[in-house]
């Protein structure tokens, strides 16, 4: 198990060509939220050749519909949702630079290639655990979506924002490899 | 004829709705501690670590355990000398859901199936209810997430398939599941009965207090052989590896058809979410 490595976002191909499977990671700048109903927006947009409301390129994208906030909390809990189901938009991401993706379980082989040729990473944040990662999260603004409601679209700064990186740039999987290693 | 206001019982649902996101229960706090001891795979022990914290800045700062505040699921054993006055009894579950999640800060995750459009107040409520014996009302609230309830799995094997039959398919499903339904997780099975009876069961043997063994030695043993299975996969919190994918097995059985012979596995994830109370 390696150090945990600082990182700030937006993210260069160098940046994420140093991570590899089972780094674990904080985060630090902005990133964005966006689940099911955003990435099928996305998706549409660039089938039809239209600018997106974010630009993309070098961010990182945070798998998540928040919890309400409360009077005074940035952001209601936050943790991740199952990536699974953005799998067929994500390579289409990353080929327009998106280099990032926060969420949690696996990713489909296309998704795992996708991140080799496009030089991007899989990070899994601790699912479940949305009160706790809600306080790395010190600011969240609504940018794109918002008749989507926790499904919007929201820029949020993150101040070491706890990740562990799943797939890296060579194709590696952290859940594979921790699954072989207590097997029994 | 005990009578029973309507208004009493969406007050009832409404705290439910909120206690149960935000309070994680001390049979799930129990099992953290003894799984964080166990735990071989040191990202493992902190995914346990992590999860102990966040059950207490829950409680703590009044905020939801998990942002997937789910679906809410409504179980209802209604006494057969009770009698709901002053309105319909469905929609004053409907407005305990609506109120619980308005005033808990809860997420909202209703949608219509098609346009993905979001109800905007977390109804409709799944209602289940059962008549029972009494002038009593027991409501138990389990808001259940989208995670784990993906998940799930109904099937009809044949009865020649026997008990392994079922315990291959218990833990194929859980294998293939992997890191998907948040482990570590709580497995509820069902078996017998009908195709949706199957799969209640399997739900309602989610309610069970965690690690509380079936009644019954043979499928009390029929629990703990999977558990063992399970665990021995190695999938380990959060999919990364370890000792611990599941915390619990819950097996409920039911006769069925001698044609047949159904089973369901019901999944929750860590955030083993449930509240009851007795009107």
């Amino acid at each position: 198990m390696s150090a945990t490595i600082r990182l700030k976002t937006p993210l260069s191909d160098s940046d994420v060509e140093k991570l590899k499977a089972g780094d674990k990671v904080l985060l630090t700048g902005v990133i964005y939220t966006g689940r099911d109903a955003a990435h099928k927006r996305l998706f549409d947009l660039l089938k039809e050749g239209k600018p997106l409301p974010v630009d993309l390129k070098g961010q990182v994208i945070y798998y998540v519909g928040p919890a309400p906030a409360k009077p005074g909390q940035a952001i209601g809990s936050a943790g991740p949702t199952t990536s699974g189901r953005m799998d067929a938009f994500s390579p289409k991401l990353m080929e327009i630079g998106l280099k990032g993706m926060i969420g949690k379980g696996m990713r489909k082989k296309e998704v795992i290639e996708a991140m080799k040729k496009y030089k991007a990473v899989y990070f899994a944040a601790t699912g479940g655990a949305g009160a706790l990662l809600a306080k790395a999260i010190k600011k969240a603004e609504v940018v794109a979506y918002e008749d989507l409601g926790p499904e919007a679209v929201s820029r949020l700064e993150v101040e070491d924002f706890p990740v562990i990186v799943v797939n890296d740039t060579e194709g590696n999987d952290l859940y594979q490899q921790g699954m072989q290693q207590y097997a029994r | 004829m005990r009578e029973i206001h309507a208004s009493e019982i969406a007050k009832v649902v409404k705290s439910l709705c909120i206690e149960a996101n935000l309070y994680l229960g001390e049979d799930v706090l129990a099992a953290f501690d003894r799984a964080e001891k166990m735990e071989e795979s040191p990202v493992g022990k902190e995914v346990f670590e992590q999860l102990k914290e966040n059950a207490r800045i829950a409680r703590e700062e009044q905020v939801a355990i998990c942002q997937d505040t789910g679906l809410a699921v409504v179980f209802v054993e209604l006494g057969q000398e009770v009698h709901i006055f002053g309105g319909d009894f469905n929609a004053a579950i409907n407005e305990g859901v609506k109120q619980g999640y308005q005033e808990g800060y809860l997420r909202k995750s209703a949608c219509h199936c098609f346009s993905r459009a979001n109800t905007r107040d977390n109804t409709p409520a799944v209602i289940h209810v059962e008549m029972v014996p009494g002038d009593k009302v027991k409501i138990t609230v389990a808001p259940k997430g989208g995670g784990s309830e993906n998940m799930s799995m109904v099937t009809m094997l044949s009865p020649s398939d026997g008990i392994e039959g079922i315990k291959n398919r218990v833990v194929e499903w859980v294998k293939q599941a992997g890191s998907n339904p948040c482990p570590p997780i709580v497995v509820g099975v069902g078996i017998g009965g009908t195709f949706e009876q199957t799969a209640l069961i399997a739900k309602k043997a989610l309610l069970r207090t965690l690690g509380e063994k079936n009644p019954d030695p043979k499928l009390a043993a029929l629990e703990e052989e999977l558990l063992t299975r399970i665990n021995n996969l190695g999938i380990g919190p959060q999919g990364l590896g370890g000792r611990f994918t599941a915390l619990a097995v819950h097996v409920e059985m039911i006769p069925c058809h001698i044609a047949s012979f159904p089973m369901a596995v019901n999944i929750n994830c860590h955030a083993h979410r449930h509240k009851e109370a007795v009107i």
